[in-house]
């Protein structure tokens, strides 16, 4: 009897993530059946090629491609840590109502619309970026080489920290409720032993939370490598190749999301939806390589 | 902590069921239509409808500005009611519509070219191939002597020039390239028409609020806006020299002229552009915002289609009225004068 | 007993913590701060009992906007809270199936295509149909992009369960259904509830999907059937408008966006933390 219940609460849950997965499916058709003109005029030569030029209709995705990978792993990159910190500090280093407040106030920034973000992003970051940041990084550290351009303000760099600023709450969120789920006796065995406070949050909280880590790494690189409005305004959409990380460039979203709606020819439509098709072939492949790392780190 | 709890819940139903009474009582069992299209005509159309629907019955009329492009797409697809456009459908548009789309100019406006530079105190004077050759990236600073050798007065900074553009596909674009196209056989050949393009140069902003935003937060940079865009936010225009050799300011009176000296080489289906227009006065990069009436309207609904020919009927006379406040340039009369007969003509059709 | 050495160490590493979050938390602030300053003049009392006016006239509000955000997200909550909690109990209590293995991918797939495009799927299934723009088609649009997010932390929260909970559930005799529904989700409903909370709050901020399913209106809307005002589109159209004066409006949405977040957040939170006290 008991028995049986199980089995069909197991097969209804089961029967629920088929739906999802059967959404995707159909997701990814409808896609690949837009792109197929493209595919079909265009070939392989799509994805070696970087002309864009919707007039002659000549489309490859390679730089926006590339350009999509830097920007989204550099948000990654300036994001992590800082959502640790914060989950950290708000879990173990501030006062439970201090911190509840804080988080709480960090959590909200999710619902800020991207169109803000971008348009705080043109009024107050890139000016910042333009006459502070990037002749500083220039004078100072220009001899690496990839901090050398005229600097516009807008670029690769600057579409990076508005990415991370944009998936740093829902980073922080998920790694905060993990972090106060962790035991109290587990805190207290490392204590206990005689670890100071940042040597019981390495040992009890983070390190123990290392699958959780990559389950928000993935959530916010997830976000940002399908982000568009935001990034629209501040990555001064070349369609180019970037030269470093100050170039302007262009994103695959920021593409769609720049030309789709305006598009009324068949082939640019379809030539469109091939970048999408290339996005999530990219995101999978970047999913992958995630879970084989996160696989090899368990062994 | 609680009690203040129960009160905010209690404020926010409170809320949602005043505006929801309101909403109830002022529900009108009049028609309602449906439009989407060109950015540029939103607040024009906001206007326009606020109006109409307050004077005349209480037909509810609701647009969204989605962009010229995606409104021939949504007006093909058979989602909206009408659409608007800032450039005329083309024939392969029109072939996937697969029925009669009726084009009707129902205001004006203008690309102007804008710029921020610090040293310049008056307006910059630019031709056509300057103009092209800046963007095509030929001229690439403040000081060339092609520039200088428009505006001899000017203090022309020896900096490099950052050109910006649209990154989104817009109408806007379109009549910028297509007045450079039609001036200059390199641009024609290297880049084109359309409403996204390659370009060859420059950074860019989405929307006339990115491109603006870029001119104003970085420095020595040149742009296009619309004209309606320029006025309100009181950036600094270029005079750009016409085809009769004139130095000609963006204004909505020139833009006027420009299409006054088209009338006579106005095709019947009024689908036509006015950059690059002959005759003196006219502002070179001018453009025309069409409204698109579906004639599926007239076999599927033809409460719609009757209402849409009276609303086009207001548009083109006492609508008129209330451009010039909104920055938009009114449409010459012999031009509303043909439309009305064409209106006429579909009327009749009708009974 | 502790050497100089580790409370450095010690020190300076709570110092790190604290800079890191002083960098975070700066651009937010700011960001914040922009809102509140560019909104704060549009938050006049017809703000929030008006429908929009044209340029030039005063008393234009986004009421039908406030009214159409809580209509569609709320639609899309319907089936995406439930749905995404399923959906993240089988990720954590069903792990290394196959089934799991290929909704794992799925769900992480599913939450990098650009939001853009789930509108346009929403469009080509729903609105290409019914041959008109609705409530409906925004729903499902941000149904589906909320229905991953909402996983993705129940599986984690889930997860954190400790073992010895479920085999004690186990012990009683209890059946796993049980175990699952009764002790384990209500134990971390607190943590689930906050991963539901910022989907929504994520959800209310999307205007991509929106513009060609719900697409937009001028005032209220009669029926679901029917193009919807939201909040997002709303901000969208007034921000790329030449107009000072709506784009104030357009700032002052923003806000208003921002404390409704805040409020139902608030709200929900103090809900269930009062619940689950009153239980212990």
């Amino acid at each position: 009897m008991k028995h049986r219940q199980d089995i069909l609460f197991k097969n209804s849950l089961g029967l629920l993530s088929w739906a999802f997965i059967a959404v995707l499916v159909a997701m990814i058709l409808s896609l690949l059946h837009m792109s197929g003109l493209a595919w079909e005029k265009i070939g392989f030569s799509f994805f070696t090629t970087s002309h864009w030029n919707p007039v002659k209709h000549q489309y490859g995705v390679a730089a926006f491609a590339w350009a999509t990978l830097v920007t989204s792993l550099l948000a990654l990159l300036i994001s992590t840590p800082l959502s640790l910190a914060v989950a950290v500090s708000v879990t173990e280093l501030m006062k439970k109502r201090a911190g509840r407040v804080f988080g709480f106030f960090v959590d909200m920034l999710a619902a800020i619309p991207s169109v803000v973000y971008g348009l705080w992003g043109i009024f107050v970051l890139v000016p910042l970026m333009r006459t502070q940041v990037q002749p500083w990084l220039f004078e100072n550290l220009g001899w690496i080489g990839i901090f050398s351009e005229v600097p516009y303000g807008v670029g690769i760099l600057t579409a990076s920290i508005v990415l991370a600023i944009m998936i740093l709450p829902t980073m922080s969120s998920l790694l905060r409720e993990v972090f106060q789920t962790i035991p109290l006796t587990q805190k207290e065995a490392a204590l206990g032993l005689g670890a100071t406070k940042t040597e019981m949050i390495y040992l009890s909280v983070v390190k123990s939370s290392k699958s959780s880590i990559v389950a928000a790494m993935v959530l916010g690189l997830a976000r940002a490598l399908g982000e568009t409005m935001a990034v629209t305004m501040v990555i001064g959409n070349r369609n180019d190749w970037m030269k470093s990380i100050f170039s302007p460039a262009q994103t695959m979203a920021s593409l769609i999301a720049n030309e789709y709606v305006e598009a009324t020819h068949d082939l640019h439509l379809s030539a469109l939806a091939l970048v999408g098709v290339t996005l999530l072939m990219i995101s999978s492949v970047i999913q992958l390589v995630f879970r084989a790392i996160y696989a090899r780190g368990r062994k | 902590m609680k009690h203040r709890v129960v009160t905010l819940i209690r404020i926010v139903i409170n809320y949602l069921f005043a505006v929801g009474l309101v909403a109830h009582a002022n529900a009108d069992s009049g028609l309602r239509m449906h439009g989407a299209g060109s950015t540029f005509v939103y607040p024009l159309f906001s206007k326009w409808f606020s109006v109409y629907q307050k004077e005349r019955d209480q037909t509810l009329i609701n647009y969204q500005s989605i962009g010229s492009g995606g409104g021939i797409r949504q007006l093909i697809d058979g989602t909206v009611d009408f659409g608007a456009t800032d450039i005329p459908m083309n024939e392969e548009q029109l072939k996937k519509a697969s029925r009669e789309v009726y084009h009707f100019p129902v205001t004006m406006g203008a690309v102007v070219v804008t710029y921020s530079v610090a040293e310049l105190t008056s307006e910059l004077r630019l031709t056509p191939q300057v103009i092209a050759d800046i963007f095509l990236g030929k001229i690439v600073k403040w000081n060339a002597p092609e520039i200088v050798a428009l505006n001899p007065g000017l203090a022309l900074p020896a900096r490099y020039i950052t050109v910006v553009h649209r990154s989104d596909g817009s109408g806007t674009t379109a009549v910028f390239a297509e007045f450079l196209s039609k001036t200059n056989p390199e641009w024609k050949e290297k880049v084109g028409t359309g409403t996204a393009l390659q370009w060859p140069t420059g950074l860019g902003g989405k929307g006339n609020e990115g491109v603006t935003g870029l001119i104003k937060s970085l420095k020595d940079t040149i742009g296009y806006v619309e004209l309606t865009f320029a006025l309100s936010q009181k950036l600094p225009v270029a005079l750009v020299k016409n085809p009769e050799g004139e130095w000609i300011k963006p204004s909505l009176e020139s833009v006027l002229v420009a299409a006054a000296n088209m009338l006579r080489t106005i095709p019947d289906d009024f689908r036509f552009t006015i950059t690059a227009a002959q005759g003196s006065g006219s502002y070179p990069i001018s453009g025309m915002s069409f409204y698109l009436l579906d004639s599926r309207l007239k076999r599927e609904k033809l409460e719609k289609w009757n209402e849409s020919l009276k609303l086009l009927r207001w548009m083109l006379g006492a609508g008129q009225e209330y451009s010039q406040a909104l920055h938009y340039a009114r449409i010459p009369k012999p031009l509303s004068e043909k439309m009305l007969r064409r209106l006429t003509d579909l009327e009749k059709v009708r009974k | 007993m502790k050497s100089n050495f580790r409370k450095t160490k010690d020190l300076s590493l709570k110092v790190l913590y604290i800079m890191g979050v002083l960098i975070a938390i700066a651009p937010l602030v700011s960001v914040l701060w922009t809102v509140v300053r560019e909104g704060y003049g549009a938050l006049t009392p017809t703000f929030f009992t008006n429908t929009p006016a044209p340029v030039g006239e005063v008393g234009g509000g986004i009421a039908h906007a406030i009214i159409g955000s809580f209509v569609v997200v709320g639609l899309a909550s319907i089936v995406a809270i439930p749905w995404g909690i399923i959906l993240g109990i089988a990720r954590s209590e069903f792990p290394k199936t196959i089934t799991d293995n290929i909704l794992g991918f799925a769900i992480d797939l599913f939450m990098s295509i650009p939001t853009l495009l789930i509108g346009l799927f929403a469009y080509g299934l729903i609105v290409m149909r019914m041959r008109t723009f609705s409530a409906w088609s925004g729903a499902f649009a941000l149904m589906l992009i909320m229905v991953p997010l909402i996983t993705k932390t129940t599986e984690e929260m889930l997860k954190q369960v400790p073992l010895t909970v479920r085999e004690a559930g186990l012990a009683l005799g209890l059946p796993r259904w049980k175990v699952i529904l009764r002790i384990i989700l209500p134990g971390s409903i607190g943590a689930v509830s906050s991963g539901v909370l910022l989907a929504l709050a994520r959800i209310s901020g999307e205007t991509a999907p929106l513009l060609f399913t719900a697409f937009g209106m001028r005032t209220f809307s009669q029926s679901l059937s029917e193009p919807i005002a939201t909040l997002p589109v709303q901000i969208y159209t007034y921000s790329i408008s030449p107009y000072d004066e709506w784009r104030s409006q357009s700032w002052g949405a923003a806000l208003v966006l921002v404390m409704l977040a805040l409020v139902v957040n608030g709200v929900t939170r103090a809900l269930i933390g009062s619940r689950t006290r009153g239980k212990k």
